[in-house]
């Protein structure tokens, strides 16, 4: 197994330098223009003479370099010398600027952070936790009304995108609920906000409820259906019937036998979520106003900005393999049998 | 096993694998959701096909002196804010949602399935084809369906008319942008399963790879494979209407679900029964096929079978 | 409206230095605590030369700021300069080719250190140096130099006669930024000063404390601010994001913003918001016209490279009785009620305002008359001789392809349109486009709306400012996008007719302004008789505001939020 995940730790950066390129050319080629945005009253030479400076005309494969180099360089050891105050030379490079607020990427990237992980990790967090004893429960009590009702919410939950289900929610909670109750919610997410007190955790807590709910919804559903499907099929496994036999507890059955060898689907499919924990829900942060990495990239895309789009899709392509990755390690541990040697 | 060198063998099996089918049908006909759901869903279905012949109204047809009406007899949903009648719109737009979400859906399983299974199976195709998963899933969307759309949108429509070239359109650009959970997945049970007692007592018989691969593979990942079908076509049916806001999709005033789900949201105070229709359409749809799907998985499950 | 007298002729008289409300609304700076402002697009910087994009422009309205703005009736008025120069007090030369600004006495920066001309001198040098891609270049055309006569005494000389001369250094498109901030920023390096752009100093009544791209603007009074007791707000979050119906709900049902701008959502959903009584919308006219442009040449894909291009005339839209006949079915009022509301007006003009320039020689437009649009066709010769329920003639059938970008009130628009057509007998299919691919430019892409890969396109276009002279110069023949100047050109529809180019000629020479009014009108007129642009709404902007904030005057001529130093809390 170690000597797997050294190789396939290897063959990524072939892979990753080869996925760059054709997020880079897919961006590249995509016909969004960053002056595109910009009112009709500025005339077609003035937005020549934008474009010229933001460099958007350059052959690509200069571009690419461009960016490669400033990638894999000149933004780590710009890090490197702001955190240790060494001098390494990079003061002078230019970095990897954004079109669309002629800033470091980086830096927009680190500023929306904290948001996206804020709501969107904890609305994965929350769908996780409450879906596995869901699925667990359902298959279990099979047809039961546990199942059934559980069955008709998730279905109905997942059915529902998140732009209809956030747009319910606020009008439930901002806008009927009068803003003065116990129970009201603020409707626009202040990403300003500071956790400094009890009071101003509160405050973080509450503004954070509408989101998270409306994320762990989708989450959950997706969760709970691939646990439930998988216990289903392991619940009738000659090994479960041993095992009982045994007599060993119901409790121990069920959830050290039949779970853990019922968690390859649910790993994959949590190990495929977590990447876009990073990659931020677009359109709920979009009705919430979140403002998190999400609704940069959607700006970013709109706005034909290519830098950020390039980087904050590869930032996403390195988490994917890497999950993917350790989701094939897992399975080796939940199922020993699984060998790729 | 039989061996298929033996005509009689061949026969003999064959005899009984008919019957098999009709347990199969038995076994779902007797789970219940099964049956109500598959009853649903050819309602719908009939609905969506025959409903805009049979219904007065036509989907785009403005009457702009009866607007925003809440249901009435002349409009058994209401209006929208030019006088279009919703029910008309419903089933028109139903056709479209279910033809694309169904095909879509359809499109990325069999793609999931295929690449699961012999990534799975077959070590050889792992590495690549696993390299390949990760590629797709990395790939920004909204580009990626832009360059779709500006490289072929003309010449698919030049080939195969306006309409047909934007289905086949719609029905790939969703196809293969959502195959790769399938994959992942079904890789992964694979994984799995071929070290299981069984697959090794199958191989050590000599049974070839393809007989292996339908016979004890593919049933035992069917019902991951069902879920992913479920919120496959959930899925396919809110993307279709993502992509006719990029322009890649159907003419505006062409309706489809996810459109009059989402067009209606600014008036879910106004008229809160608007955006119920395509709502509750899109769920109950998802609904039924989950429970089809329930239905199947447990009627191909020889163990649960004759229960 | 009184705009020939205001912008040219006595000036001095109308100079009204915006006083200090006389209800009773004056105090202490900073009394009323937080002002929150919601924008459902985000500003991505704060310097208005980097972007030229609507959010970013009006962000940056409240901390720098020009000579000269334009108030809510398209008025001049005085900002950091002591009055407006004209030929009449001096000034403005004789012959037009320069304007001299005196700079009010004892304005400071934010930080403190005063505001002289040479700030000025360096804003002109900052936007048009060749490699900083300054988006609002065009605000200096024609300015040769720019000298401090002295510190208050800012004299600007043009390389021609320029009638207009308000427009380097006027309007929220071109404040003066500190020169001490950003004279390292200049050309190449202006990226690379984040820091600047995203907090410039200015004079104007609040500084930014933080900002975050495409998110959030901290801002707090700027307590050098030249009027006393201004601005009455300690606080601005200015808030960016959602969508247009989402910060509507924020200002006028949930309560949780102050001011919310652009609202273009169905005017039954705003106005149901409103009733709720705790805000208001208010709307500001200007010159925005949404309008629909009859494509001139052929953009049938059969063509090839020669697609949409002169040398290719349309087969049937060239025929004026087509294009009268698809305007003659138009009923704009309903149009209005439909998708705009308060925020519309029917218009039958390209140029609708200022009032000194509108035409009403086309007005006939205003009434809907299907039957009269049937007539015209007929007589043009187009008959339905294959009974398929389409006109024809010659074998070319009456079938347009009208695009226009994503945005529901114009899939609304579309589909009232079609129906009309159709009873005329034109046959329409409907095509939208991603907005940040129809109005983008990349030459790669068949559905921009300088490409016009289509028979109709809808969208609306204005100018800045009050000149329209810039504007009416689009549909040059030399302007039309092609193939050799990689689609870049403002005449989309492709009018050319060389009795327009000359009138464009003679107005870039005329400097009385009654000529000037008049030509327009001639121009206007040539464009809408040639029915290669039919214009449907004199659209305005609409925006909310509490109840409880006082001051607001919306202004489409400048920043809306042009005022923000006058704005209080009434309760």
């Amino acid at each position: 197994m170690f000597n797997f995940t050294i190789r396939r730790l290897i063959l990524t950066i072939p892979t990753l330098l080869f996925i760059s390129f054709v997020i880079f050319l897919i961006v590249k080629l995509s016909p969004s223009d960053p002056t595109g945005n910009l009112p009709l009253t500025i005339p077609a030479e003035v937005r020549e003479q934008i474009r010229e400076a933001l460099g958007v005309n350059q052959p690509l494969i200069v571009q690419y370099l461009k960016w490669l180099q400033q990638f894999f360089w000149i933004e780590p050891l710009i890090y490197l010398e702001n955190a240790t105050g060494w001098d390494l030379g990079a003061g002078d490079a230019t970095r990897l600027i954004s079109y669309q607020t002629r800033s470091p990427v980086m830096d927009l990237i680190m500023q929306r952070m904290p948001q996206t992980l804020w709501v969107v990790g904890t609305a994965y967090v929350v769908g996780i936790l409450i879906a596995l004893p869901i699925g667990v429960i359902s298959a279990y009590k099979q047809y039961s009304v546990f199942d059934q009702v559980g069955t008709f919410v998730s279905m109905v939950g997942f059915s529902v995108p998140p732009f209809f289900s956030g747009v319910v929610v606020i009008v439930l909670f901002s806008v009927i609920i009068p803003s003065d109750s116990f129970f009201w919610l603020p409707s626009i997410y202040d990403t300003t906000h500071r956790v400094t007190d009890w009071d101003s955790f509160v405050y973080q807590f509450r503004q954070m409820i509408m989101p998270v709910m409306v994320l762990a919804l989708q989450i959950t559903a997706q969760i709970s259906r691939f646990t439930r499907a998988s216990m289903l099929d392991n619940l009738n496994q000659d090994y479960v019937r041993t095992a009982r036999a045994k007599g060993l507890r119901e409790r121990t059955v069920v959830l050290l036998h039949v779970l853990r060898n019922s968690m390859i689907p649910v790993v994959t499919v949590i190990a495929l979520g977590i990447p876009s924990i990073f990659g931020g829900a677009i359109i709920t942060e979009q009705v919430f106003k979140v403002n998190g990495l999400g609704q940069l990239l959607i700006l970013s895309i709109q706005g034909g900005d290519v830098p950020t789009v390039q980087t904050l899709t590869f930032i996403f392509a390195i988490l994917i393999v890497l999950f993917n990755l350790i989701a094939d390690i897992l399975y080796g541990l939940l199922d020993p049998r699984i060998r790729y040697d | 096993m039989t061996d298929a060198a033996n005509p009689i063998a061949e026969i003999e099996k064959r005899k009984p694998a008919r019957s098999q089918w009709w347990d199969v049908w038995d076994q779902f006909r007797s789970h219940k959701g099964a049956l109500l759901g598959s009853i649903f869903f050819v309602i719908i279905l009939l609905a969506v096909i025959f409903g805009p012949m049979l219904w007065h109204l036509d989907a785009t047809t403005i009457d702009i002196r009866s607007r925003n009406q809440g249901p009435s007899l002349a409009h058994p949903f209401g209006t929208d804010q030019l006088g279009r009648d919703t029910f008309a719109r419903m089933l028109a737009g139903g056709r479209v949602s279910l033809a694309v979400g169904m095909t879509a859906m359809i499109l990325a399983l069999f793609l999931g399935t295929l690449i699961g299974v012999l990534a799975g199976y077959f070590k050889r195709l792992d590495g690549l084809l696993m390299r390949a998963t990760d590629l797709f899933l990395a790939l920004p969307l909204l580009p990626l369906l832009l360059v779709i759309i500006m490289l072929f949108r003309d010449r698919l429509s030049a080939q195969f008319g306006p309409e047909g070239g934007i289905f086949i359109l719609m029905v790939s650009a969703i196809g293969i942008t959502s195959w790769m959970q399938t994959a992942r997945i079904v890789r992964g049970d694979v994984l799995a399963l071929k070290e299981r007692e069984f697959v090794l007592a199958a191989r050590s018989i000599g049974t070839p790879n393809r007989r292996m691969i339908t016979r004890h593979i593919l049933p035992n990942v069917l019902s991951p494979i069902m879920v992913s079908a479920t919120l496959g076509i959930a899925t396919a049916i809110i993307t279709e209407s993502a992509l006719s806001f990029l322009g890649l999709g159907f003419p505006p005033d062409f309706p489809t679900w996810g459109r009059l789900l989402f067009d209606s949201i600014d008036y879910l105070q106004q008229s809160p029964e608007r955006v119920m229709w395509p709502g509750l359409a899109i769920s109950l749809t998802v609904l039924s096929v989950n429970y089809i799907g329930d239905g199947l998985r447990d009627a191909l499950d020889p163990r649960i079978r004759g229960r | 409206m009184k705009l020939t007298t205001a912008l040219m002729g006595a000036a001095a008289t109308l100079v009204l230095t915006p006083a200090a409300f006389a209800d009773g609304h004056e105090g202490e700076r900073g009394r009323d605590g937080q002002l929150n402002i919601i924008y459902w697009q985000a500003p991505s910087t704060l310097n208005p030369y980097l972007s030229g994009g609507t959010k970013e422009i009006e962000s940056a309205s409240m901390i720098v700021e020009p000579l000269a703005r334009f108030n809510e009736v398209g008025e001049m008025v005085p900002w950091l300069a002591e009055s407006i120069p004209t030929v009449e007090n001096g000034g403005v030369a004789e012959d037009l080719t320069s304007i001299t600004w005196t700079l009010k006495e004892g304005v400071l920066w934010s930080d403190g250190t005063p505001f002289t001309a040479e700030d000025a001198i360096f804003t002109w040098e900052y936007c048009t140096h060749p490699e900083g891609g300054c988006a609002n270049i065009n605000y200096f055309d024609g300015v040769t130099s720019m000298e401090a006569v002295d510190d208050r005494t800012l004299k600007i000389t043009f390389d021609a006669p320029k009638p207009f001369p308000y427009t380097a250094l006027v309007g929220s498109e071109s404040p003066i930024i500190q020169k001490a901030q950003f004279e390292n920023c200049i050309g190449a390096a202006a990226p690379t000063c984040t820091e600047q752009n995203f907090g410039p100093i200015g004079t104007g009544p609040f500084k930014v404390d933080e900002f975050k791209a495409n998110d959030v603007i901290q801002l707090s009074a700027n307590e050098n601010f030249r009027e006393a007791g201004k601005p009455a707000f300690a606080t601005v979050l200015f808030k960016g994001g959602g969508d247009a119906a989402a910060s509507a709900r924020s200002v006028l049902e949930t309560g949780e913003f102050d001011y919310a701008w652009n609202l273009q959502i169905d005017p039954q959903v705003l106005s149901d918001m409103e009733q709720v009584g705790i805000g208001t919308v208010a709307v500001a006219f200007a010159t925005s016209v949404e309008r629909l442009m009859v494509n001139q040449t052929n953009p049938d894909p059969a063509l090839g490279d020669e697609r949409a291009t002169l040398a290719h005339p349309h087969p049937f839209l060239t025929d004026r009785a087509v294009g009268r006949a698809m305007s003659m079915a138009i009923d704009r009022s309903l149009l209005v009620e439909v998708g705009y509301g308060a925020g519309g007006q029917p218009t039958c003009n390209v140029l609708p305002a200022p009032e000194a320039y509108a035409s009403t020689a086309n007005d006939d437009c205003l009434t809907q008359d299907i039957e009269g649009a049937k007539q015209v066709l007929e007589d043009a010769g187009w008959t339905d001789t294959n009974g398929n329920g389409i006109r024809d003639k010659d074998g070319i059938e009456l079938e347009v392809l009208y695009q226009t970008s994503t945005n529901a009130v114009r899939q609304d628009t579309q589909a009232l349109i079609k129906q009309w057509w159709s009873e005329i007998g034109i046959e329409t299919e409907l095509r939208n486009i991603d907005a940040s691919v129809f109005f983008g430019s990349d030459p790669g892409s068949p559905d921009t709306f300088q490409k016009f890969f289509a028979d109709v396109e809808m969208y609306t276009n204005n100018f800045a400012g009050v000149d329209p002279e810039a504007y009416m110069a689009r549909w040059l023949c030399s302007d039309i996008p092609s193939p050799e100047n990689q689609w870049q050109g403002n005449n989309n529809q492709r009018f050319c007719d060389p009795a327009y180019d000359a009138l464009v000629d003679e107005m870039s020479q005329t400097a009385d302004l009654d000529r000037r009014a008049e030509l327009a009108k001639q121009m206007n007129d040539m464009l809408m008789q040639s029915y290669s642009i039919i214009p449907l709404i004199h659209r305005g902007n609409p925006s909310a505001h509490a109840n409880s904030l006082g001051g607001v005057k919306m202004n489409d001529w400048d920043s809306e939020i042009w005022n923000v130093k006058d704005w209080y809390r009434t309760e």
